[in-house]
């Protein structure tokens, strides 16, 4: 039975440190479980999208996709978000070894690159704002394009907030058997991100532009 | 902490006892609490309806309060009444089952628990708040966004901040199972009501994203100016009929399977037999759940989705009664032979065998797409709704608090009541929905405020709304009944019903910990296993140890407080600049909160085994 | 301190296995890189559009099989009961995306 003292040493931590504790473990599968609900969440907006990603009734200004999306920003986004994920299994690659200085740095560098893309993604959005007046109001399509893929800046955003905060939290005291499955559900958080971002270059930006 | 009994505490430590507690006991309660207020709200709303029925051309209450009662009365059942109610006996008996001494995430488990609670009251402050939603619980576009005043703002806000609590609860369930049994009990040694609390979490899961993007979307619409369902900006009414439907056949599921888990607990210890066919049991609740999931759009099958997509549906609809049937005959069997005790939880067992099969009977009538087309919005499918809610959730639910009543509070309920609840209710709930096929196949729609003389429905509503107000008198005796046994009625210390699973073999009052040492599990109905072949106690896995248990927090309260509060400023923004105040200490509150959660660090304490021993001879 | 020395030990051949690991994990990268730069230059290129959807909807499949079985694990041990929910989770998303995409009037 482990003590108090035990969860909070940074000492003869255990190979996994993320899953040696039930408390950790549970944090883990409970994890995945939401993950597993999310991909449902995420599946009603992209249904959603699909519907209605052709829909302009009467709307005043009506933008096919095809003219809408320029390729060059969503390639640079894609490799900031795809790059991102690379960096943090370096930072959870470290963690492993207890390494704890390099996790920082690689969690930091992956914290940089996810900035980097919502920088891209909020350029996009005042781009189309100001260009073609797509907006949330002005069409169904409008509608379903920023629910959709402001709902994933949104997960953007708080996968930012909450990985910032682990490691201000964290940053004196080093890893232990507390901290590990929190640091390790977060890259696990980010990389779905990632996995719903190869989804929206997908189905959004690359098949709206086939049309 | 020494026994309950030791110390009288004024009521503010108890009130701040409850407000903070992460304890999946107490939890129970207050879920039992405030699912039980709530179904009484959704009873007194139901007898609304049936007075507004009872004769022709009445004006009791006007059309648009009908329209609100009737809209509140459906969605304050099945969000509000049922799912809590059914939360309650989870967290009271699931962990006490499988042999833990507490859930997966107490932290969460809390938070769901003031999330349903908080998300129940914005709704219901509709009320007072310029009328309630009057969409219908399913809420269909273009209907519910063209609907004057905020009503059904407070339904899209309302059942959000509770659908998350519930899908939290619903990720408890499912970790608390995977990770938290005593040694020995494998997952073909679950009790049944365990297992229909698993797979249920499951559809918990993956039921309620849907809902929760079909709410934002109706959110969006009616306060942001989306186009989702508007059809002259391109938007489709259909979707929300999908997501609404996706979500909502499966919540019914939700609902009945951990109904069919209590009686597959309570038919077996009144028969004194195993479970027939557990294992048949287990693969049909699966393969509801399955089935489950791909019947959602029986419910659209006048959509005009097209006779493909009817004929599909149609079938997998069909499908499940196949998994039903097993069930159905697996407790006929478990009873066949059986020595039979009518105690009250048997005889909501045994009524609700023939009454669900009613339900389920005319629920393949309804999967008949074309014969779907007659029956679509008509009492009869009411009927068929209320014999599979009424007749199997209800009764399981009613049937489950009498059976652990003892659990939870230490008191066997009167069964003379108990009884005189049972049969009332019972008389009455047939009086009501049986007439109401007939009336249906006669041509009386649903959802309309009153109907005409001469057309032949005076008589099958006048029954009606006698059976309803006989509801009404059992659920009464039942009011009466807990606060006699809380009042007057005896202790009871272990067992009282000669149980078979684990939950029966703590002490009651259960301490905190639940288990002093874990049990070893030795097969199915691990207690009656010891009761036929050992010394009737159950084997101890390990030794006595510290008990490492988690910390109270009033964060989950606070979260839950934030998001109410944010939540009514959503409302207000379309009306007044100053709602953004609301919105914003809202979020604040919340997320400084979760930061807050995430900070600190938590890590729980001990109980001593020094004290533990102690306390061991004071219980023994 | 004899417990030490024998973790050291252990942490040792961890080490190599998780060097190991990361290896595999660079590849996939990479590998998700290339895939991602054919999808782009399918669309930016003239090809027909029954050829480039399929092809663009396989190339997205394979890059997420390789983002949960690599970058999160999901091959190793452990993982079932992940494994399980993530698929039923796919199997309600795809049945969901079905629909709104055949049956609702468009």
């Amino acid at each position: 039975m482990s003590t108090h003292e035990d969860v909070l040493s940074s000492e003869n931590l255990p190979h996994e440190p993320e899953k040696a504790t039930l408390e950790g473990k549970n944090k883990f599968l409970g994890f995945w479980f939401f993950l597993g609900g999310e991909t449902v969440l995420f599946a009603s907006l992209f249904g959603t999208y699909l519907a209605l990603k052709n829909s302009f009734g009467n709307a005043e200004h009506a933008t096919p996709s095809q003219e809408l999306f320029g390729l060059e920003l969503v390639f640079i986004m894609t490799m900031f978000l795809l790059t991102s994920s690379l960096t943090s299994v370096y930072a959870m690659y470290h963690m492993k070894n207890h390494d704890f200085k390099k996790m920082m740095l690689w969690l930091g560098i992956t914290v940089l690159l996810g900035l980097a893309f919502l920088a891209c993604e909020i350029y996009e959005f005042t781009h189309y704002y100001h260009e073609f007046h797509h907006t949330f109001t002005s069409s169904a399509f409008g509608s379903a394009f920023y629910a959709l893929v402001g709902f994933h800046g949104a997960h953007v955003v708080f996968g930012l907030c909450w990985i910032v905060a682990l490691m201000v939290r964290n940053a004196r005291r080093g890893l232990n058997l507390y901290n590990a499955p929190k640091f390790y559900i977060s890259s696990l958080y980010w990389h779905f991100i990632d996995v719903v971002w190869v989804f929206i270059f997908t189905v959004v930006y690359l098949m709206g532009k086939v049309g | 902490m020494s026994t309950a009994t030791a110390k009288k505490r004024g009521f503010g430590s108890v009130l701040w006892d409850y407000l903070t507690t992460v304890d999946h006991k107490k939890i129970a309660s207050l879920y039992l609490i405030g699912g039980g207020f709530f179904f009484l709200l959704g009873g007194l709303e139901a007898l609304l309806i049936r007075l507004q029925l009872m004769y022709p051309e009445n004006a009791l209450i006007g059309a648009q309060f009908y329209n609100e009662v009737f809209t509140m009365h459906g969605t304050t059942m099945i969000f509000l009444a049922a799912m809590p109610l059914l939360f309650a006996l989870m967290n009271a008996v699931m962990p006490l089952q499988i042999g833990a001494r507490d859930v997966a995430f107490p932290f969460i488990n809390a938070l769901g628990f003031w999330l349903f609670l908080f998300g129940g009251i914005l709704l219901n402050l509709s009320w007072f708040l310029g009328g309630a939603p009057d969409a219908g619980w399913t809420s269909y576009a273009p209907l519910s966004i063209y609907s004057p005043g905020h009503g059904v703002d407070f339904y899209a806000i309302g059942l959000q901040i509770s659908g998350f609590g519930t899908l939290m609860g619903g990720i408890n369930f499912l970790v608390t199972i995977v990770t938290m049994r005593a040694p020995g009990m494998t997952y073909m040694r679950m009790p049944l009501f365990t297992w229909t609390t698993f797979v249920a979490s499951v559809l918990i899961l993956f039921a309620f994203p849907a809902l929760t993007v079909g709410i934002f979307l109706l959110t969006f619409d009616r306060l942001f100016g989306a186009q989702f369902f508007e059809a002259t900006m391109g938007g489709n009414e259909i979707i929300w009929e999908h997501l609404f439907w996706i979500f909502g056949h499966p919540e019914v599921y939700i609902l009945i399977l951990p109904a069919f888990g209590i009686f597959s607990e309570i038919i077996p210890v009144f028969s004194k037999k195993r479970l027939f066919g557990y294992s048949s049991m287990v693969f049909a609740t699966v393969l509801i759940a399955f089935l489950g999931f791909m019947v959602w759009a029986h419910h659209m099958f006048t959509t005009g989705m097209g006779p493909v997509a009817n004929s599909i549906f149609a079938v997998a609809t069909m499908a499940i009664a196949i998994p039903t049937g097993i069930k159905i005959f697996n407790w006929l069997l478990t009873m066949w032979g059986g020595k039979i005790r009518l105690t009250s939880p048997m005889l909501w067992s045994a009524a609700f065998i023939p009454s669900f099969l009613l339900g389920g009977v005319t629920g393949v009538m309804l999967a008949v797409a074309p014969a779907d087309f007659q029956y679509h919005d008509s009492y009869f499918v009411v009927a068929h709704f209320h014999y599979v809610i009424v007749g199997g959730v209800v009764f399981g639910i009613l049937a489950g608090v009498t059976y652990w009543w003892p659990l939870m509070f230490g008191k066997v309920l009167d069964e003379k009541l108990s009884k005189w609840t049972f049969w009332t209710f019972f008389t009455g709930f047939h009086l009501t929905f049986f007439i109401q096929h007939f009336l249906g196949l006669m041509g009386m729609p649903r959802r309309y405020w009153t109907y005409l003389e001469g057309q032949e429905f005076e008589t099958g509503n006048f029954i009606s709304t006698i059976g309803a107000f006989l509801m009404g008198v059992g659920t009464i005796i039942l009011l009466y009944n807990i606060i006699k046994t809380s009042v007057s009625g005896e202790k009871c210390t272990r067992d009282p019903w000669d149980g078979r699973t684990l939950e029966w073999s703590l002490p009651i009052p259960t301490p905190h910990y639940n288990f002093k040492q874990l049990p070893l599990v030795r097969g199915l109905d691990a207690l009656w296993i010891e009761k036929t072949q050992g010394n009737g106690k159950m084997i101890p896995a390990e030794p006595v140890d510290d008990i490492h248990m988690p910390n109270n927090s009033i964060l989950p309260f606070v979260i839950s407080l934030g998001l109410f509060i944010a939540g009514l400023g959503v409302i207000y923004r379309v009306d007044s600049n100053a709602a953004y105040i609301a919105i914003i200490v809202g979020f604040v509150l919340t997320f400084g909160s979760m930061l807050v959660r995430s900070v600190k660090d938590d890590l729980g304490h001990h109980i001593h085994k020094e004290d533990l021993e102690k306390e061991g001879a004071e219980v023994e | 301190m004899a417990e030490n020395t024998k973790s050291s030990h252990t942490d040792e051949f961890y080490k190599v296995k998780h060097k190991e690991q990361m290896k595999h994990q660079v590849i996939t990268f990479a590998l998700m890189i290339i895939f991602t730069i054919v999808a782009f230059a399918l669309v930016a290129g003239d090809f027909s559009k029954l050829f480039i959807i399929p092809v663009l909807l396989l190339l997205a499949a394979v890059q997420v099989m390789f983002q949960l079985y690599y970058f999160m694990h999901m091959s190793e041990k452990g993982h079932e009961m992940p494994a399980l929910m993530i698929y039923s989770g796919i199997f309600a998303a795809i049945l969901t995306i079905l629909a709104l995409t055949t049956i609702t009037w468009i």
